[in-house]
């Protein structure tokens, strides 16, 4: 529903974000495990572009996307007033701080009260955006938190392939090259198990996406 | 630029892809009604796709040299995008190939478009050959460097520099053929395609040798031989709309349809080193751009230099 100027431009910029972001990447979403159905999920992602989060928002079919939220970085987010309208009001990003001391919510709370209000996330459990040669980082502990905390949401398994070789960190020109998105199997805490457990059987379905999605596989 | 068997050539196109439409719709109740054969669903979306190029094509060729010019660029641009996603990459190389798609691409176009041949002749092979490794040796790391720049060049001269051969066939200057340089195109583009068509049609009905089973299990010396000769009789028999005599036009059909074999089988073998089956998903039943284009890749600039130093003045 469109009640302003404002949520109309927000729409206007998403649009534009979302075709640059096809037309330099042509993306192309595999739905592997699960069917793209207007469900409450939460997906998560590798992340090693800032792109990550436009790719996977833009493979959303449109009624999907509009329940969807990303969690982002508060700091980088509000550090322009540009970003602060894209991160806000485009994306309507649930923006947490990454500073422990500077913080007033919560990060879990701020997440599980967007999922009570019926909205899917985005997140990328690895933290921040992995540079290294190794596939995935260390999980941090939020998706744990929030699979104890609302253990009847489904948590999907998103693999974005060469992202990082299209805008990799440090640069703003991006090349244009194919990505493929995997959607895999949903996962859910299991009775009894632990955080570290359930965060290695997280990283691990993830991983194995990864290492089916060939740039052109099925 | 619309000559009169410009016409008739995509006339007689629409001719052929109804048929094809009516006969992929007649297999479609009888093999699959419930559209779950796999065949028969390829063939139609292949069909669909064939429709949406044509048409394409059509709508550039009205629009002049300028929408040749644009649309194959764009063929470019999608083709490099497709290749360079599977080339051998370091976090060096981000700016060889953002001048790979940004600079010597628009650039390599613009020189069609003015007609430059001294220059877009050589640009890719000599000034890029030479100075596009110099800005990733710059970036200062060494590994897999030859491997690196190999395939960057590589996929410049397939994706772009082949590609620019369709477009500069409008450039050339034939006596007694004056303003109708876009049939040229539209020659080169339905012989070689109507070739790929019928090996597959060819191949599917009678292939059982294959040239080059660890490469592609598709090709076969029956579907060679047969979409060769077809698109080369077909070919030869539309002479009249082209500036060659008919034995002339036999000899080049048969030149540019077995260019495009080969095209078709090269990129079958750089597909298979690198993994993949299809190069894309963007041209839904055909896959890739470069799927769809290797054959006229190969062809073109054939075609384009052996009809420049017979029959053109520049």
């Amino acid at each position: 529903m469109i009640r302003s100027f404002r949520d109309l431009l927000a729409r206007v910029v998403g649009q534009v974000i979302s075709l640059f972001a096809r037309f330099v990447t042509a993306p192309r979403a595999i739905w592997l495990g699960i069917e793209p159905v207007q469900r409450q999920r939460l997906y998560f992602a590798n992340h090693t572009s800032n792109g990550d989060f436009v790719l996977l928002w833009t493979v959303l079919p449109g009624p999907i996307r509009h329940r969807t939220r990303p969690v982002a970085a508060l700091d980088y987010w509000l550090s322009s007033p540009l970003r602060a309208f894209i991160g806000c009001y485009v994306f309507n990003a649930v923006l947490i701080d990454r500073r422990p001391e500077a913080r007033t919510e919560d990060p879990v709370t701020q997440m599980v009260s967007a999922l009570d209000d019926g909205f899917s996330l985005i997140l990328f459990p690895e933290g921040r955006r992995n540079i290294s040669q190794d596939a995935l980082l260390p999980f941090k502990s939020g998706l744990y938190h929030l699979a104890t905390r609302r253990p009847d949401v489904d948590l999907v398994p998103v693999w974005i392939a060469n992202l990082n070789k299209v805008l990799p960190k440090g640069h703003v020109v991006p090349v244009p090259l194919l990505c493929i998105l995997t959607f895999g199997a949903p996962l859910r805490l299991l009775p009894g198990e632990t955080k570290d457990v359930f965060l290695a059987r997280a990283s691990a379905s993830l991983l194995a996406l990864g290492q089916n999605a060939r740039p052109s596989a099925p | 630029m619309t000559a009169p068997n410009l016409i008739w050539l995509l006339a007689g196109v629409g001719g052929i892809l109804v048929i094809a439409t009516v006969v992929g719709e007649m297999l479609r109740l009888r093999l699959s009604p419930d559209r779950t054969n796999p065949v028969i669903e390829n063939l139609n979306a292949r069909i669909a796709a064939w429709w949406v190029m044509v048409g394409l094509l059509a709508i550039a060729f009205m629009a002049g040299k300028v929408g040749v010019v644009v649309l194959f660029a764009l063929c470019s641009f999608a083709a490099l995008r497709e290749f360079l996603t599977l080339t051998a990459y370091d976090r060096a190389d981000h700016w060889s190939l953002v001048a790979s798609f940004f600079l010597i691409l628009p650039l390599q176009y613009y020189l069609v478009m003015i007609d430059w041949y001294g220059m877009y002749a050589v640009f890719i092979p000599v000034y890029v050959f030479l100075l596009l490794p110099v800005l990733s040796a710059f970036q200062g790391t060494a590994r897999e460097f030859l491997t690196r720049v190999s395939e960057t060049q590589w996929a410049l001269m397939i994706c772009v520099y082949c590609v620019s051969h369709v477009p500069a066939l409008l450039f050339l200057q034939i006596p007694g053929f004056e303003g109708r340089n876009v049939i040229l195109i539209a020659y080169l583009i339905f012989v070689v395609q109507l070739s790929d068509v019928m090996q597959y049609v060819w191949g599917r009905l009678v292939g059982r040798r294959k040239i080059a089973p660890q490469l592609s299990p598709s090709k076969t010396w029956e579907g060679m031989i047969g979409g060769v000769l077809t698109a080369t009789v077909a070919g030869t028999a539309l002479w009249w709309m082209t500036p060659f005599l008919p034995l002339q036009a036999a000899v080049l059909c048969l030149v540019i349809t077995m260019m495009g074999f080969f095209g078709g089988l090269v990129m079958s073998a750089v597909k298979r080193d690198k993994g993949i089956k299809d190069w894309g998903h963007l041209i839904a039943g055909h896959g890739g751009f470069i799927d769809r284009l290797d054959s006229v890749i190969f062809a073109a600039p054939i075609f384009f230099h052996i009809t420049r130093y017979y029959w053109s003045l520049t």
